[in-house]
């Protein structure tokens, strides 16, 4: 998030698009309710009418996996009605920026395709610089290749007609969300947008949350109070584990992890970004030094000026590799690996194509699985389908504590880290976490110390005495994790204080200021609101430098002045040469004197309408998923991402426009489950609550079927099939794609056939290994499937998935 | 729900789950009868603040625990700016992820080609373990690609998890596998 769950609050358009904010974090939707009460306007757009909609001003339905023709129609709905933020505009984006003249767009594809390899080559989507290396620039936006009118030009084809085509959303609610949100594009306005895995989980998933960026940055919505781009995301730390790097293309604090072609340290830090403009600040030139600092925080005193910090032992990929999830199990399908840790983790349920995922843990020579209840990955060897006696991989199952039987930090979506006591003992003899790694580690390095072995010096250097008084000790990880200055052992006040001569060490530099000489910030419990804005200071720390509201100074106008007094998130005082209110980002005079553009982490120093980096192109462009129920792409000749990576043979198997599975399908969530269900199907309440899997369908197409509320069905897809109880609602309707009447239904995914034992598989088992291009998250929440009644009796549980 | 809740029957429906959460939920002005018996079931336990382990909200939950260490009582902290003392189903469940006798307990083991578990010892285990890591990582280390670039990683173990780790926990395990040598490094963000 850019913004935080309270600041919801203070929005006077709020849009849920990508997500089901009320069942799904319940108690956040209070600040819905709260703008609401202000007499804010909330809209909901989502295939399916929740309780979220049940509480929205506007609520409209689309298909799943067409928000971008949805996103893309309201962007010339901005354009056409002079809806933007001028001043915005021209000031804080790169509106004005001028692109190359080799840059294209025809029938679906940008300039620069190379249909043999998936992929383009990018020179193309360059942005002019001047002779001094800074962004060319027309104030007024009328060059035709100006950033601006290359958005319009790209826009003007997403019509309310065809937009209405492909989405099945009516031109009049089209309409009427457009004007509703389009209406804060003024500084006394704000609107902000909630997302979650609705967006995420496509083959278009960046370019969905671009979409949205773009309509955020237009509408001058980003870096106010009220306003940003909001993901709701799904797990308690999982914000946390992000910025801690257990992603194979990061280290922590989002250091791009080392590749083979970058030898030393050197090469390394010749990739740091750089800009020739002396008013952006691009606060990643300081690369350098958070990841000497990092590499101090690795291996200690081992790591050397001589030795390059011991950068040589930490991995490289190779130049293009991914390793990412679905290449991970792909690759173990595939027999690559021998060992695997399962850690808080239960992929044979929660991995897109689980049967896939089922098959693959049967190839390993051993599994490590680390958590509070037994789970469908733990004990995968007598699963459906599974002869234990014919399974070779060895498996630890190892019984951790709960997160109220340890101490420790987590970090929600908006970016606040919460310390938590230990409450409680774990039972039996479960441990926490932490202490399990720590002693896991003592051994491995006690057997590279015994016996040798290659290349021991990672691994008997590493920095590893995280101990008080003989029992490893949280803290003294958290203290890393801020860094120290290594001349005088202190900790440093922030990470302005690291260097890169090896004289600081940093864990992670988001997080430098998190545990300071002056005591554990994630710890502070104090309420007071100095802007009345509920951005809570001195309430737990927030990454980075406690700054509550990212790229803040995109509120203020050139001089320094609330762009909205009414919602004074920061102020300039001339007299004091400071700034009031929320931690500035950075702090750097206003732009109308000696100042430098807000969006400091961008090179260039503005938010991005045109993107050039990312691999499917600058512009967000509408494609179909990679099973859809249309033979064309009603905006192209492009049916699916051009670049997305195709899995084929064996279990990965997909289909577009086969009779055989009619129906478009998603996947969700229920208030009472969480994820797999590992955390939830075993307490007693809510699996009362929510007892089984269910496949949620329309009236019409429950009459189509010959379906009844109630009756068992069968939901398959090209991959494999569940049984699940069918809730025939009106909550569910058809859909009108261009003239053809679209059915769609959805199924909860957090089931398995471990516990309860008549509570259903996994929702998983029918989706896809397919990600998008840019980040590999799977696309869970559009595919093709089949939903056909039950008519045996309930079938056994046998040998079969 | 069309259910008329009388005095009675909610007596009832609080008695029969427990739970504090319940109680507050509902939103009853409560009787000093009913206030002594809430009283009486956390008197003299240990009270400590966390935050709900589900959803990403980051709810703060205060945890009451007896002089044993066992957990008597969770309820949503009215004192956290985001909550204000109220949690969603899960959250208002947390009280049994802790007691619970379904969790994991002790160590156990699946050999090759088994039909069951086995209970054994953390030390038989986490040596063991070591033991498959060292073999595994010597096995498949790669000290330089075809290209003949230097990579010093291990190509035959990989690794999911967790956000459901503490930032801490997180920090330290990226660097237990980093210093293996592991690249296969992904977890629930990736999905």
């Amino acid at each position: 998030m850019t913004n935080h769950y309270i600041d919801f609050r203070n929005a006077d358009v709020i849009l849920n698009m990508g997500g089901n904010v009320a069942e799904n974090h319940p108690v956040s939707f209070k600040w819905v309710q709260a703008a609401r009460d202000r007499g804010a306007i909330f809209i909901h757009v989502d295939p399916r009418f929740t309780r979220t909609s049940t509480k929205a001003d506007i609520f409209v339905r689309l298909r799943s996996g067409t928000d971008i023709a949805f996103l893309g129609g309201m962007i010339k709905y901005i354009l056409d009605h002079n809806l933007y933020d001028e001043f915005y505009v021209k000031n804080y984006t790169n509106a004005s920026f001028i692109v190359s003249p080799k840059y294209g767009f025809e029938e679906g594809l940008f300039s620069g395709y190379d249909s043999t390899k998936r992929a383009y080559d990018k020179s193309s989507w360059a942005l002019e610089k001047d002779e001094q290396g800074i962004p060319k620039r027309d104030m007024t936006l009328q060059d035709p290749r100006s950033v601006f009118q290359l958005l319009k030009k790209h826009y003007a084809r997403y019509t309310l007609e065809k937009v209405s085509q492909i989405t099945g959303t009516p031109m009049a609610d089209l309409e009427k969300v457009y004007k509703a949100y389009g209406s804060t594009g003024v500084p006394e306005r704000a609107g902000t947008e909630l997302y979650a895995m609705g967006w995420t989980q496509h083959t278009v998933g960046v370019q969905n949350i671009r979409a949205m960026s773009i309509i955020q940055t237009l509408l001058g919505n980003m870096g106010i109070a009220g306003g940003g781009v909001n993901a709701l995301r799904g797990e308690s730390n999982v914000q946390g584990s992000t910025d801690q790097a257990l992603l194979f293309h990061i280290l922590p604090g989002y250091l791009p992890a080392p590749r083979a072609q970058w030898a030393t340290l050197a090469d390394y830090n010749k990739t740091t970004p750089s800009t020739k403009d002396p008013r952006s600040v691009n606060w990643w030139r300081h690369r350098p030094k958070y990841m000497a600092s990092f590499l101090k925080s690795t291996f200690g005193e081992k790591a050397t000026k001589e030795n390059d910090f011991g950068y040589s032992w930490i991995p490289k990929l190779d130049p293009t590799q991914d390793a990412s999830w679905l290449n991970l199990f792909d690759e173990m399908y595939k027999g690559t690996f021998t060992g695997f840790f399962a850690w808080g983790m239960n992929p044979a349920c929660s991995s897109a194509n689980a049967g896939k995922v089922r098959q693959a843990l049967t190839k390993l020579d051993w599994m490590v699985n680390v958590n509070v209840f037994d789970s469908e990955t733990g004990s995968f060897w007598k699963g459906p389908g599974m002869d234990p006696k014919k399974i070779k991989t060895e498996v630890f199952q190892l019984p951790c504590a709960a997160f109220l039987e340890k101490e420790g930090s987590i970090s929600n979506s908006g970016r606040w880290m919460q310390w938590r006591y230990k409450g409680a003992n774990p039972p039996g003899e479960a441990k926490p976490d932490g202490d399990i790694m720590y002693e896991m580690f003592k051994k491995v390095r006690a057997l590279y110390e015994k016996e040798k072995g290659v290349l021991p010096e990672p691994i008997l250097n590493l920095k590893w005495d995280y101990e008080t008084h003989g029992h490893f000790d949280i803290h003294t990880v958290a203290k890393e994790i801020n860094g120290y200055d290594l001349a005088t052992g202190k900790l440093v006040p922030n990470f302005v204080a690291l260097k890169d001569d090896g004289t600081t060490s940093c864990g992670n530099w988001l997080y430098s200021a998190s545990y300071t000489e002056a005591g554990n910030m994630a710890a502070r419990r104090k309420k007071t609101d100095p802007t009345g804005l509920a951005l809570y200071p001195e309430w737990a720390w927030c990454w980075p430098l406690n700054r509550r509201i990212i790229y803040n100074r995109a509120s203020v106008d050139l001089d320094g002045k609330p762009r909205d007094p009414k919602r004074s998130l920061l102020k300039w005082d001339a007299d004091g040469k400071k700034w009031i209110g929320d931690v500035p980002d950075n702090a750097v005079p206003p732009m109308g004197t000696t100042g430098a553009y807000p969006f400091i982490m961008k090179p260039d120093g503005v938010a991005s309408l045109f993107g050039p980096g990312l691999a499917d192109g600058p512009f967000p462009e509408h494609y179909e998923p990679l099973e859809c129920p249309i033979e064309k792409n009603l905006m192209s000749n492009q049916r699916i991402n051009p670049v997305i990576k195709i899995f084929e043979g064996g279990p990965d198997k997909f289909a577009s426009c086969d009779p055989k599975y009619p129906f478009v399908c998603t996947t969700y969530r229920v208030t009472e489950h969480w994820q797999t269900g590992v955390l939830t199907r075993w307490l007693p309440w809510l699996i009362e609550a929510e007892p089984q899997v269910f496949c949620e369908m329309s009236l019409e197409l429950a009459k189509l079927r010959g379906i009844k509320n109630g009756d068992r069905v069968i939901v398959e897809t090209h991959r494999g099939k569940l049984e699940a109880v069918a809730m025939v609602t009106p909550r569910l309707k058809p859909f009108n794609i261009a003239g053809q009447t679209i059915h769609q239904i959805g199924v909860p995914w957090h089931f398995g056939w471990l516990h309860p034992k008549d509570g259903g598989e996994s929702a998983n088992l029918l989706t896809p290994t397919i990600g998008d291009p840019n980040t590999m998250i799977p696309e869970s929440k559009a595919f093709m499937a089949n939903v056909r009644k039950l008519t045996a009796a309930p079938a056994k549980k046998t040998a079969k998935s | 729900m069309a259910m008329k809740i009388t005095r009675r029957t909610f007596l009832k429906i609080s008695g029969a789950t427990a739970a504090g959460t319940v109680m507050s939920g509902l939103g009853f002005d409560l009787s000093p009868a009913e206030v002594y018996a809430q009283e009486l079931r956390i008197k003299g336990a240990k009270e400590t603040t966390s935050i709900c382990c589900y959803c990403s909200v980051g709810c703060g939950i205060i945890v009451h625990a007896d002089s044993k260490g066992k957990v008597i009582n969770t309820e949503g902290d009215p004192d956290h700016p985001i909550n204000e003392g109220a949690l969603c189903a899960k959250g208002a469940s947390s009280y049994q992820i802790a007691v619970n006798s379904n969790r994991l307990q002790k160590a156990r083991y699946r050999a090759p080609y088994s039909t069951a578990w086995k209970e054994v010892s953390w030390e038989w285990a986490l040596n063991k373990i070591a033991a498959n890591i060292k073999k595994s990582r010597d096995a498949s280390f790669m000290e330089k690609n075809a290209q003949g670039q230097v990579v010093n990683r291990t190509n035959g173990i990989a690794s999911v998890g967790s956000a459901a780790l503490d930032n801490e926990e997180c920090w330290l395990y990226q660097k237990f596998l980093r210093a293996l040598g592991i690249i296969y490094i992904e977890h629930q963000a990736r999905i």
